[in-house]
């Protein structure tokens, strides 16, 4: 299984995601790479993320994913 | 809002499709993308080919030629029908309606209604409210609707954001009277404080066509449109969809008191493979159920999408069997739309390229 950081280089290889707490304002994510980290994340976590948590607010930084993530994943 | 009809049914569906086909992968040079993020974009979005028109070819042609090929092969008598009902945003004309274009090219009789309805990606269900309403009076005995579009021409081809996803396409369904007393549900809400979601700005008498209009600028995410071209608002009209759609459909099912399983099929309007899949997981609907492969084959038409994604795979079902089908169109205005209602056996339902 692949770690949020890998998933997020092999995304956008170009960027440093260590370096930026807001992924979207510093232009390293756009709307259609989030929607393609959406659909790696899915297939990653074998989750579903729902549609109406696809916002900007839960792929702004790490952190945010990974809460994301957590209300997924928690058994 | 909800609607109730009975005793009234579809009969027949053609789909007509331009013979020309463009590739996702031939086209990707337009964009100002690297190559590898835009083939990960193909396999999520289910972007593959659509089908455009070829030169400055008009709604009316594509309705023209359907309406012939249903004349020619006995599907549809020129004579026998009251109402012609035109669903398009990309009309020939401002005015006269395009709906007066396509009976006067083909001589159809005086003794008509004749109306055209702007609507884009609901505008299959309405079109269908649209008719049913029509069919109360007993002069209409059959209504034909057809819904066209041809908005690559409003499109950049320099926009990854709409251009790969955008599909020409026209849909004639014959609407008539039925023995069957099934109750045919449906439910409509409507949002105008929405309506920049999904537009094209200039071209109107708001902000007429300049050369200021017709200049392309970046949107912000590297893709480049003008004022005339169509604006899509990505992420707003995927959250409208996400938000939206789920709840009208429950409603329309406790309306109707079905559960998801009493469905055969939930044959929704066709923006991406990604969109519909969501909402299928949020609606606990197996993808099976719910097919989303009208982009990737013929591109987003769409009003014309549902039909499509008919005539697409239930084709040959349909000309034997009845099913049981939830109609779902959203987008443009913003509207959102559904309908339930018994499909088929029809006695046409084919598809034909425009050459």
């Amino acid at each position: 299984m692949k770690t949020i950081d890998e998933v997020l280089k092999s995304i956008r290889p170009e960027f440093d995601f260590t370096a930026s707490g807001d992924f979207i304002a510093d232009g390293m994510l756009d709307s259609f790479d989030v929607v393609t980290l959406v659909s790696e994340l899915d297939r990653n976590y074998g989750i579903s993320i729902a549609g109406i948590d696809i916002v900007p607010e839960n792929f702004r930084n790490k952190s945010a994913i990974e809460s994301l993530l957590a209300r997924y994943t928690r058994p | 809002m909800n609607f109730q009809f009975t005793h009234r049914k579809i009969s027949g569906l053609l789909g007509i499709v331009p013979a020309n086909a463009r590739s996702f992968v031939d086209e990707m040079a337009n964009f100002q993308f690297p190559l590898q993020r835009s083939l990960k974009l193909k396999e999520v979005m289910g972007y593959d080919q659509h089908r455009i028109v070829d030169g400055p070819i008009c709604a009316s042609d594509l309705a023209c030629f359907g309406m012939e090929h249903l004349f020619r092969n006995g599907l549809l008598g020129r004579d026998n029908f009251d109402a012609l009902l035109v669903v398009t945003q990309s009309p020939d004309y401002f005015m006269p309606p395009t709906s007066s274009v396509i009976q006067g090219r083909l001589a159809l009789k005086h003794d008509m209604f004749c109306m055209d309805i702007n609507q884009g990606c609901a505008g299959f269900v309405i079109g269908l409210i649209e008719a049913f309403m029509l069919l109360e009076q007993p002069s209409i005995r059959k209504v034909v609707l057809i819904n066209v579009d041809v908005l690559s021409r409003k499109v950049s081809p320099k926009d990854r954001n709409s251009y790969p996803l955008i599909g020409d396409a026209a849909a004639i369904a014959v609407v008539e009277r039925s023995a069957d007393a099934t109750p045919i549900h449906a439910n409509l809400k409507m949002d105008g404080a929405r309506r920049e979601a999904l537009m094209i700005p200039a071209g109107g008498f708001r902000e007429p066509s300049s050369p200021e209009t017709a200049a392309l600028e970046d949107d912000g995410e590297n893709n480049l449109r003008a004022r005339d071209n169509l604006r899509m608002d990505g992420s707003a009209v995927f959250n409208f969809v996400q938000v939206e759609v789920p709840p009208m459909i429950e409603a329309l099912l406790e309306t109707a008191q079905w559960r998801v399983e009493d469905v055969d099929y939930f044959l929704f309007h066709q923006p991406n493979r990604f969109m519909l899949q969501k909402l299928a997981d949020r609606m606990k609907v197996p993808y099976e159920k719910m097919p989303s492969n009208v982009v990737e084959h013929y591109g987003n038409s769409s009003g014309v999408t549902i039909p499509m994604v008919i005539v697409h795979n239930l084709r040959e079902q349909l000309s034997r069997t009845a099913v049981r089908a939830c109609l779902a169109g959203f987008g443009v205005g913003l509207t959102w739309t559904s309908m339930l209602l018994p499909l088929g056996p029809l006695d046409f339902c084919d598809l034909v390229e425009f050459p």
